[in-house]
């Protein structure tokens, strides 16, 4: 399909992108497109100006620093599933990018694209909940971090600001630490009908739903069947119905799924 | 550097370098089969679900209508056309004819592009890792089966 009119600038720094996503209203980052590119096709979207990231290698990287996984916003996720430091520190991470989609769009797709997007049926927002990751946001006024808590603010809208650009990822080293995910999606590495993210430390759960709320939804509890159970029940979840699943059927998806996460993380 | 509603860009396509100037939203799949008369790589879904439209750019398998012409600047691109050498097959278009790997034959273009980008990463696949292979790639008429077969036995022919 045509898509509209649209101007397009390709930076070769993170300096200059954000000058030209700040200098120009309705510009918008265009990470991997594969999200950004069909809703524009829907006409869903309509930047006047598309802020290419592809040439920016320092947004690229992925490191340790301190124990600390950081990941940089441009990672794809094929790089991400195959990454070393990744599968040693928080192997989930990786196992959950090998699930999403097919290998064209995990080829293009980037971390920082399906964090930013926050479709609520997208794998990582609970991953990053979950694993209660640290995001560094670029600005005209420098840089700022926010924590996962406050990072997701609605459905498809996130704590980076017009004019701002989310640079980097940073998962703690999670020493001790074990997770877990679980997942009903339509078909094998489909779309999720609900999803969970789950660490657990010395007896104790931190769970992240998705594809149940706008933002995932973080629970803490013992990491037992009837103590995750009973969080999920307490935490009096309204879903929405679509085709795929009843808002009922959702919240029952729910509890399993939450139960299945903590298990993994066994 | 001013955001730009056009740009020249040059590409090179099955070792064959291109110019043109393409406006910034015509998608890498129209560049393709509109400018350069490329039209083997097909259209099926235009929402990056069905995968008729992959394309191997710098050595990654992609959905061609979810790219920009523009972000394939400087690029090497490799479609379906390039595939064999002259008038011969390559090894997985010979196995798909042997092993009836196609019937409407629409998804085949983008079907031997992903079998192609795993064959490229990973010579002797196992039938799972075929299966995830094309996971991407949607085929209504064969039931993958005799897809599976096809590329099995041209991942064995290259071997030998």
């Amino acid at each position: 399909m045509l898509l509209a009119p649209v101007e397009y600038a390709r930076p070769s720094s993170v300096d200059e992108a954000v000058r030209l996503l700040g200098a120009h209203d309705g510009a918008r980052p265009l990470a991997g497109g594969q999200t950004l590119t069909n809703v524009m096709k829907a006409r869903a979207a309509a930047p006047d100006v598309l802020v290419d990231l592809n040439d920016l290698d320092e947004l690229r990287a992925i490191s340790r620093v301190d124990g600390d996984v950081e990941l940089g916003a441009m990672v794809t996720l094929s790089a991400l599933l195959r990454s070393a430091e990744v599968g040693e520190a928080r192997p989930m991470l990786a196992e959950v990018a090998s699930h999403v989609a097919d290998v064209q769009v995990r080829n293009r797709g980037t971390v920082g694209g399906n964090i930013c997007s926050n479709d609520p049926t997208n794998h990582l927002p609970p991953v990053v909940a979950a694993l209660g990751a640290t995001m560094t946001i670029r600005g005209a006024e420098g840089e700022r971090t926010v924590g996962a808590e406050e990072f997701f603010l609605g459905v498809y809208m996130t704590a980076v600001a017009p004019g701002e650009l989310l640079t980097k990822i940073s998962i703690p080293a999670g020493h001790g630490v074990r997770d877990g995910f679980a997942s009903v999606p339509i078909g094998k590495d489909g779309t999720c009908i609900v999803n969970a993210a789950a660490t657990v430390r010395e007896g104790q759960a931190r769970i992240a739903l998705g594809c149940v709320a706008a933002v995932p939804v973080l629970l803490t509890c013992a990491a037992e069947e009837a103590a995750v159970r009973e969080a999920v029940q307490g935490a009096a979840l309204d879903p929405p119905s679509d085709v795929h699943a009843s808002a009922d059927y959702r919240r029952h998806l729910a509890e399993i799924v939450a139960v299945r996460a903590v298990e993994d993380a066994d | 550097m001013e955001p730009v509603r056009g740009q020249r860009i040059a590409v090179e396509v099955n070792g064959e370098r291109h110019e043109r100037h393409v406006e910034v939203r015509r998608l890498l799949v129209h560049f393709l089969r509109d400018d350069l008369d490329l039209t083997g790589t097909h259209v099926g879904c235009d929402t990056g679900n069905c995968g008729a439209c992959t394309v191997i750019v710098d050595g990654m398998a992609v959905k061609s209508c979810m790219m920009l012409a523009v972000q394939a600047d400087g690029c090497r691109v490799e479609t379906i056309e390039g595939l064999g050498p002259d008038g011969e097959l390559h090894a997985l278009q010979q196995a798909f004819s042997s092993f009836h790997a196609l019937q409407c034959g629409y998804c085949t273009p983008g079907m031997l592009m992903s079998a192609k980008h795993l064959l490229d990463h990973n010579p002797e696949p196992t039938e799972a890792e075929i299966r995830r292979a094309i996971q991407g790639n949607i085929c209504r008429c064969t039931g993958y089966v005799n897809i599976v077969e096809a590329i099995a036995a041209a991942a064995k022919a290259e071997v030998k």
